[in-house]
């Protein structure tokens, strides 16, 4: 059963045309990566799964449903399956990060204060964040940890669908593989479906299963990363590259 | 057995169940947080009455996150029961709460302390204020020192954008207050003077109050809501975005390129906005005399330059010009204090106008006190 289902999805900007007709599906318990150039339209196509914004034509269903089908409380509840980690973090800068990570869980209700703080300490620590970041301001945080807080607060629910734009950007090789540890390990345990938005190849064939590319204004291929790679075109040779030069001794230019 | 309302999405999740036995609990379902928050009060009522003596079987739960395993874990009293059958994928969620790492929050300390604590801050508070206020002074005057040598880096465009924007567009709104508060108080005044038989003296209250009280403050408060707040919300926008250090970055001074302009125009524009409403609150005052009192317009605006002398008009633009500056320095002052949060925006926004608009007031009183000789009719 799909997840997420994307049906001939057009998207314009004024005259921009940054979607042609895409069509995708998430099945449960994938770990998609979608990759594409900058300013194709990855960031746009994550904020469509979430109902954040609508395509021009086509559409979007997200466990099955449209975004703006059902009651209210079943819109909420189905916003409440999701966790979505923003490129630029989106922490709420007049929280403190514990309140940040806590915020889902206390609009969840139901849950006393204590399980919350234990929650939020257990996420932290799976972010790898020192305990006492909880209790600073967005503002004081460094890139990477606002990355991580920002990836805390989308696990707060360990919802069953994460999207997440650009997870591994800014962090250092060690938190990266770090992070595919994590998603891994929640993947296997509950069961967890990803999509997330990368231009990192280590974490991409660390944890994809499958991989959307994104160009030309469309999903060129979704496959296995093996698949992929075999693939004949040039965003996925330049994407590639790095890697299968690194099986070459590494020539330094100077010397 | 709970019976789970319809989570949205075709395909219904078994909630989460548990057996209870002479010799222990079985586990079914998922055990969720999105599961078993609807009917997380009974789960609670089942669990506080069980104990992690027993046997536990946790072989028939299909999947269970932190949530659940936190909540059995702290049943269990942190530590695992003696007889427990636990599928070594679900054994993923009891290690991620395990071990919780910990931190307090910051130490609160006791009353005493912390009402000193409060006091040290507030005083503290007001000198950073006065600090920052004197070194926004001291820097604005040295860029309009320093500017004239520089012309190239004269900043035109801001300036006239700021007074565009601030002068220009508030034209009509200002407009509409003055013609609506000349007529109200010409009409009340009017009303009273008949009393007396006293209905020229009018034009008197009208001239004097207009020209040098009323106009004035009016087109200050106008402004400071206006423009006193924009200015806050921009310089503290930018500062939450780090344009601010992108300049500073470019070798672009601040002052010169955001705070300077925005001074220049304010103070400039002020004057003749003050005119502008006190000419419209004249002309409704005139307007509600006729209606009234029967007092010609011609003869209304004819008698007013010989009952109210011409220094008034000095006196209320010069005000204006004064307000103008206060405004516009105390919202780049508390722009410039905004912290990258938005609470501290809107904190910061609120405390530029009530500021200025009392700033503006305590300036009034003292100009009241200074000029009590001048333009006066003897
Ligand atoms: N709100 C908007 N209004 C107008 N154009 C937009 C808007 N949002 C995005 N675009 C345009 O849509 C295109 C796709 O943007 P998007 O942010 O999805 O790119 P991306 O693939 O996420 O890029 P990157 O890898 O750099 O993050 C860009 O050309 C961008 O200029
Ligand atoms: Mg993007």
């Amino acid at each position: 059963m799909s997840v997420v289902e994307l049906v001939g999805v057009t998207t314009r900007f004024g005259r921009l045309l940054v979607h042609d007709h895409i069509d995708l599906s998430v099945h449960k318990g994938d770990l998609l990566a979608l990759v594409g150039g900058s300013g194709e339209g990855k960031t746009t196509l994550l904020r469509h799964i979430a109902g954040l914004s609508a395509p021009t034509t086509g559409e979007v269903k997200l466990f099955g449903e449209r975004y703006d089908e059902g009651s209210y409380h079943v819109r909420r509840l189905r916003r409440q399956r999701f966790g979505m980690l923003f490129q630029h973090g989106a922490l709420f800068s007049a929280l403190t990060v514990y309140d940040n990570v806590a915020f889902p869980l206390r609009e969840l209700g139901g849950l006393h204060e204590d399980e919350v703080h234990a929650l939020v300490m257990s996420r932290l620590a799976l972010v790898e964040l020192d305990p006492h970041t909880a209790w600073q301001m967005p503002a004081q945080l460094s890139g990477g940890m606002v990355k991580r807080a920002a990836l805390a607060r989308a696990l707060a629910l360990e919802p069953e669908l994460l999207l997440l734009d650009e997870p591994t950007a800014g962090l250092d090789p060690d938190r990266s593989a770090g992070f595919v540890r994590l998603v891994r390990n929640l993947h296997d345990s509950l069961g967890l479906t990803v999509v997330f938005v990368t231009h990192d190849v280590d974490s991409l064939l660390a944890l994809a299963n499958r991989v959307a590319v994104m160009a030309d204004r469309r999903i060129l291929a979704c496959d296995t990363p093996e698949e992929i790679m075999c693939l004949d075109h040039a965003f996925i040779d330049t994407f590639f590259r790095s890697l299968r030069q690194r099986d070459e001794p590494i020539t330094p230019w100077m010397h | 057995m709970l019976i789970s309302p319809r989570i949205p999405g075709p395909e219904p999740l078994a909630p989460p169940r548990i057996d209870t036995s002479a010799a222990g609990f079985t586990l079914h379902g998922h055990w969720t947080l999105a599961c078993m928050r609807p009917h997380l009060a009974a789960l609670r009522r089942i669990l506080a009455s069980s104990s992690g003596d027993l046997a536990w079987d946790l072989s028939g739960v299909e999947r269970l996150d932190s949530f659940g395993a936190l909540l059995l874990w702290r049943t269990w009293g942190k530590r695992y029961p003696e007889m427990l059958i636990l599928p070594d994928l679900l054994r993923h969620a009891f290690e991620r709460i395990e071990h919780p790492a910990d931190a307090d929050s910051p130490a609160a300390g006791n009353k005493v302390s912390r009402l000193l604590a409060r006091g040290g801050q507030g005083l503290l508070g007001f000198l950073d204020h006065l600090h920052g206020m004197v070194e926004l002074i001291g820097q604005v005057s040295t860029e309009l020192w320093r500017l004239p040598k520089h012309p190239r880096e004269i900043p035109w465009l801001e300036t006239s954008a700021a007074f565009y924007k601030t002068g220009v567009q508030a034209l009509p709104i200002a407009a509409l207050l003055g013609f609506l508060i000349g007529i109200v108080l010409s009409y009340l005044s009017a009303l009273q003077l008949q009393n007396f038989g006293a209905e020229t003296f009018l034009i008197n209250i009208l001239g004097f109050g207009v020209i040098r009280e009323l106009g004035p403050v009016l087109v200050s408060i106008l402004v400071a809501g206006r423009s006193g707040s924009a200015i806050t919300a921009q310089l503290g926008v930018m500062r939450v975005t780090e344009e601010i250090d992108a300049l500073a970055a470019m070798g672009v001074s601040r002052h010169q390129r955001l705070i300077l302009p925005k001074v220049v125009a304010l103070t400039l524009v002020m004057p003749l906005l003050v005119a502008w409403t006190s000419a419209l609150a004249l002309v409704g005052g005139a307007l509600a005399a006729k209606m009234q009192l029967n007092i010609d317009l011609v003869s209304f605006f004819e008698r007013l330059p010989s009952v109210v002398p011409v220094g008034n008009i000095g006196i209320g633009l010069g005000k204006g010009a004064v307000f103008g500056m206060t405004i516009a320095m105390i919202g780049c002052h508390y722009g410039l204090r905004v912290k990258p949060n938005t609470e501290s925006l809107s904190a910061n926004t609120t405390s530029s106008v009530v500021s200025s608009i009392t700033a503006v007031i305590i300036i009034d009183a003292i100009f009241a006190v200074l000029t009590r000789t001048l333009g006066v009719p003897r």
